[in-house]
């Protein structure tokens, strides 16, 4: 199977300044990918290079196996929303859907006008009198009636009130059900990922700190609590991610793929949510430790 | 049909909770064999959760043999959780209320019962196994 996205040494600068650096990926087809990661990390440099509309300056990037926006072809395999959901404000809703077919050769417009039918827009309304729900609804309808093998959303939910953020990710749930996309969409909240997404990267400070199923990362990341004790005197492969301590007692997030046999610990499951940001605290203490973080992969 | 719902506190994994909800209902009756469980767009659509989610906790129950899937039909109930054991639920529960208001009556509050019953019961399975 094709990888939906592969990208090996990719970086990214924009005179001096580095918005990606050293870069290596593998996303297989047909996951739902969140890329997370604070502000200003670089996940919209990421997801512009995967949609071609910049190009690396160090490495390569592939998706569905060929080079982003090289032709018509790869053109019409990849959709992309960008952040806030842009619209044109003077045009009509029944404008945008004429416009949707008439720039993509695969467009499916039944399904484009089942969607707003369903929304319950009314297709003479602008798109400037829409809420923000709404919009960001009617730019999901034009990436998904273009009927691509892959779908990218940059912050698609950001500026969503709660009710419309579940009713987006529910209709964009609904859509990977029926036409078996994949999906790459970014957030700095994982909160919004968690339900949705079955693959995650996590980028902090232009550089992946974390990638993989996330299936495999809850199951190979344990909280160790215990009698105080040094880290570097734990198993050899047992990498720890955080650790804190007080006068007694231990407790270390680490990464292992074997079970942890020393009965000194209580063993806990770690959630998605504290998993990142311990990854996103760790790389924190590695700038200040002047060290260039170390990307981790985890394997299948 | 039985509708699911996701608790995001309960440390459980999206797709275990699927699991949990199905076994639950099979034991309590609510769900019996030839009964349908929703579709997986259905799922999705009401819990905007992956449908790679919802495929995993469906397979899962078919490999428990629980459940089987009909290839563009649905998934269906094939076996039951309340076995003969179920009949002695309603003597146990009156016994259990029975207990439970003893306890108020003793003044120990929530926790304590908890507390109470958890220790219990694990000392109880420790014993058994022993």
């Amino acid at each position: 199977m094709t990888a939906a996205l592969r990208a090996r040494g990719l970086g990214r600068s924009y005179g001096r300044l580095w918005a990606l650096s050293d870069c290596t990926l593998d996303v297989p087809a047909g996951r739902v990918v969140g890329l997370v990661g604070p502000n200003g990390a670089g996940k919209t440099t990421l997801l512009h290079l995967a949609v071609g509309l910049l190009t690396p300056s160090t490495g390569t990037i592939e998706v569905l196996g060929g080079r982003p926006a090289a032709g018509p072809a790869q053109l019409a395999k990849v959709g992309f929303v960008a952040q806030d959901s842009p619209t044109y404000a003077g045009l009509s809703i029944e404008d945008h859907l004429q416009l949707g077919a008439r720039l993509n050769p695969g467009w499916d417009d039944a399904l484009a006008r089942d969607r707003i039918r369903r929304l319950g827009l009314d297709l003479t309304r602008r798109a400037g009198k829409l809420s923000g729900g709404q919009r960001a609804q009617l730019a999901l309808t034009l990436g998904v009636a273009k009927r691509p093998e892959l779908l990218v959303l940059d912050e698609p939910v950001a500026s969503l009130d709660p009710l419309a953020r579940r009713e987006f990710l529910q209709d964009l749930m609904e859509a990977v059900a029926e036409h078996e996309l994949s999906v790459v969409l970014s957030s700095h909240l994982v909160s919004d990922l968690e339900r949705v997404c079955d693959h995650l990267i996590v980028l902090v400070a232009s550089r992946v700190q974390l990638g993989g199923d996330i299936d495999t990362l809850l199951a190979t990341h344990h909280r160790l609590t215990g009698p105080r004790r040094d880290p570097a005197r734990l198993p050899a492969d047992q990498h720890v991610i955080s650790a804190s301590h007080t006068d007694r007692q231990s407790t270390l997030l680490v990464r292992t793929e074997a079970p942890i046999l020393d009965p000194a610990w209580t063993v806990d499951q770690v959630g998605l949510e504290d998993l990142v940001l311990a990854y996103m605290g760790q790389s924190a203490t590695d700038r200040r430790d002047a060290g260039r973080p170390p990307t981790l992969e985890v394997q299948r | 049909m039985i509708e699911f719902h996701l608790d995001d506190r309960s440390g459980l994994s999206p797709y275990l909770q699927l699991v949990r909800q199905v076994r639950q209902a099979l034991r309590v009756g609510l769900l019996r064999e030839g009964d349908q469980l929703p579709t997986v767009k259905a799922v999705v659509a009401r819990l905007a959760i992956n449908p790679n989610t919802v495929l995993k906790a469906y397979r899962e129950l078919e490999h428990l043999g629980l459940v089987s899937a009909r290839p563009g039909v649905g998934t269906f109930v094939t076996a039951t959780l309340a076995d003969a054991s179920f009949a002695a639920h309603d003597s146990l529960r009156q016994d259990l209320r029975r207990w439970l208001a003893d306890a108020r009556h003793a003044g120990l509050d929530d926790e304590s019962i908890e507390a109470l019953f958890v220790t219990t019961f694990r000392t109880t399975a420790h014993e058994d196994i022993a």
